[in-house]
């Protein structure tokens, strides 16, 4: 393969001290990834984090500024242009052509990929089904919810049949309906052996869908493993929220902090992390808590993200 | 259509060759008539841009060619001959027409696609480059200008202005002139920031008009002024098509085309560098 440089079969993504600046602000201050053939790798992080940097990077649309990166083998400075043709992008703001039609937005959009026209109108009329959009086929683009421009963004990543795919917050927009919908999607489309990377602010997609993530803050890697390795690393295996009357709380961090391994005050709660949650809340209401309202449930990626990252992103 | 698209395949073929050479690797797909494509279908009404175009040069012509030119009687054409104002100033709005053509789909319309639509950030994620898009655009702002002048030519054709065989070369010349004017309309419009700069286009597309050699001849300017006439560009397509359309065809003409060579290529070659880093951040 030409470019290739001593890479691993069938690492898809390989980066390594990636960086990116702009002017003098870096956005992507040295990172390592490996994205595997078959996975779906996820990108969890703050606003600002430097997640759609390091995609626009893979995605070969933004030069690196330092690092090595390989995507599919080859250097995405050298072969970009064969690269992208093997790629499904879905950005984080949609872009999709206004002056077109539905259909014609998939249409034109498979040309630019060199496909044929019979076998961009039969792959579009296949996608336009995928995507539940087949009645408004004919449609001018201004006519499509902003949810329905989403699903066409993402049926038009798939109309070059790509085998890594880049989803930038996919479902951001979305309906609830329409985000299980996508799920299932891209849950057939990692059967077909499709590799995803996906980009998400919502944990439980994240907990759903990926193999592997990796949490960035400040254009760093602050963690990386499956979902369920970042649970048992960096939380205990239950939590405890306390609610209060507001302007109450102040002061139970500290007459409650040796009873978990770890408190965290919310604007609105108090969590407690601790291997039993039950067992906490009888021995904080021997202490004389009295909250209005309480919940033991099992840890999440969201208690992961607020350790690491020391922001909520669920209120 | 299908001679649209040929033109456009060929207009690929011919320069990817030539492109590799000049230019950076990875820029470049090869696919850039499918922007051409884009652009028919997104202006469905190809049709109107044709008859929308021809009807400003023949609104000139007939006030200035049949009311003024009652006035002013004859004038002498390139080889001395005596031709009618009408048939004076037809070549000359021809070559605006191929001008203005160019000029309005590579500013104003590119502007927008560039700022607001968003549009050429979903075509880099696909093969093509910023080379593809500068082509593709340039192909699309001169198809327009050759529609304009095609347009205009029929009518020059109908009412007999054109007096000699090379007349017909006058289209492949308003391409040619529609091609080194977009070009340079996309590097300029590359540039720009806000819409107050588009006076500037004004600021330059108005005296070009007024001043080309577009309405009487070169020699009623002073010598200096000729010189200052002659280095802009509309006066090189003026002199080519009143050339072309009277039959006084000489070696000046290549110094013509030679001009558009030259400004279509640097046009080119800027625009692919200033898209390459306004899309590519
Ligand atoms: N083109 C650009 N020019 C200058 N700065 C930029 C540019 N793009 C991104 N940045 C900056 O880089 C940082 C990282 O941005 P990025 O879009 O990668 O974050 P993100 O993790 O995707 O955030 P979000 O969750 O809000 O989408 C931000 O501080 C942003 O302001
Ligand atoms: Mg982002």
């Amino acid at each position: 393969m030409p470019g290739s440089v001593g890479i691993v079969s069938d690492s898809l993504v390989q980066a390594r001290g990636l960086r990116k600046r702009f002017g003098r602000f870096e956005a992507v201050r040295g990172i390592d990834i490996d994205v595997w053939a078959g996975e779906v790798f996820g990108f969890l992080g703050p606003n600002g984090a430097g997640k759609s940097s390091t995609m626009r990077m893979i995605a070969c649309v933004s030069p690196r500024s330092d690092g090595e990166l390989q995507v599919l083998g080859m250097d995405p400075d050298v072969d970009g242009p064969q690269i992208r043709g093997r790629l499904g992008v879905v950005p984080q703001q949609d872009n999709l052509d206004t002056e077109l039609s539905v259909r014609d937005n998939l249409h034109v959009y498979g040309r630019y990929f060199g496909m044929s026209r019979a076998a961009v109108r039969a792959r579009a009329a296949e996608l336009l089904d995928f995507v539940q959009l087949t009645d408004r086929a004919d449609d001018p683009l201004e006519q499509l919810s902003g949810g329905m421009k989403r699903r066409l963004t993402i049926a038009r990543s798939l109309i070059n049949d790509p085998e890594l795919m880049l989803l930038d917050e996919p479902t951001t927009g979305l309906d609830p309906q329409a985000r299980h919908l996508l799920w299932d999607r891209l849950f057939r489309l990692k059967q077909q052996g499709v590799t995803l990377i996906i980009s998400t602010h919502y944990m439980d997609e994240a907990e759903q869908l990926c193999d592997r993530l990796v949490v960035m803050d400040g254009g760093l890697i602050v963690a990386e493993g499956s979902p369920r390795e970042l649970i048992a690393r960096y939380s205990t295996r239950e939590v405890l929220e306390l609610r209060f009357p507001p302007g109450d709380e102040h002061g139970w961090p500290e007459t409650l902090s040796d009873l978990a391994d770890r408190v965290e005050q919310l604007p609105d709660r108090l969590l407690l992390y601790a291997a039993d949650g039950e067992a906490t809340l009888a021995a904080a209401h021997r202490r004389g808590v009295q909250p209005t309202s309480t919940l033991v449930r099992r840890s999440s990626l969201e208690d992961v993200f607020l350790r690491l990252t020391g922001r909520s992103l669920v209120h | 259509m299908t001679a649209l698209r040929e033109l456009s395949r060929e207009f690929d073929a011919s320069r990817a060759a030539l492109l590799v050479r000049v230019l950076p690797p990875g820029l470049y797909a090869g696919r850039a008539r499918m922007l051409v494509l884009r652009s028919a279908l997104a202006s469905r009404s190809v049709w109107l841009a044709v008859v929308s175009g021809f009807f400003e040069p023949l609104f000139y012509l007939m006030a200035m060619g049949q009311g003024l030119g009652s006035l002013v009687g004859t004038v002498s054409g390139p080889a001395g001959q005596q031709l009618s104002y009408a048939a004076f100033i037809a070549p000359g709005l021809l070559a605006a027409s191929a001008m203005n053509g160019a000029v309005y789909d590579a500013t104003f319309s590119f502007f927008i696609k560039l700022k607001y639509a968003k549009l050429y950030d979903a075509m880099l994620a696909t093969p093509l480059g910023p080379v593809d898009i500068a082509l593709g655009e340039i192909g699309w702002a001169l198809l327009r200008g050759g529609m304009y002048s095609a347009g205009f030519l029929g009518i020059m054709l109908a009412v007999g202005l054109i007096f000699s065989p090379w007349g017909l070369l006058a289209l492949p010349a308003a391409l040619f002139v529609a091609f080194a004017f977009a070009s340079i309309g996309i590097a300029t419009t590359s540039f720009m920031r806000s819409w107050q700069d588009f006076d500037l286009v004004q600021l330059a597309v108005v005296p070009m008009f007024l001043f080309s050699a577009t309405f009487f001849p070169l020699s009623v300017y002073p010598s200096a002024v000729q010189w200052l006439v002659q280095a802009f560009p509309l006066y090189h397509a003026v002199s080519l098509m009143r050339s072309l359309t009277t039959g006084a065809v000489g070696w000046s003409a290549l110094g013509h085309l030679a001009y558009f060579a030259v400004m279509a290529t640097v046009g080119f070659l800027v625009a692919s560098r200033r898209l390459t880093t306004l899309l590519l951040r």
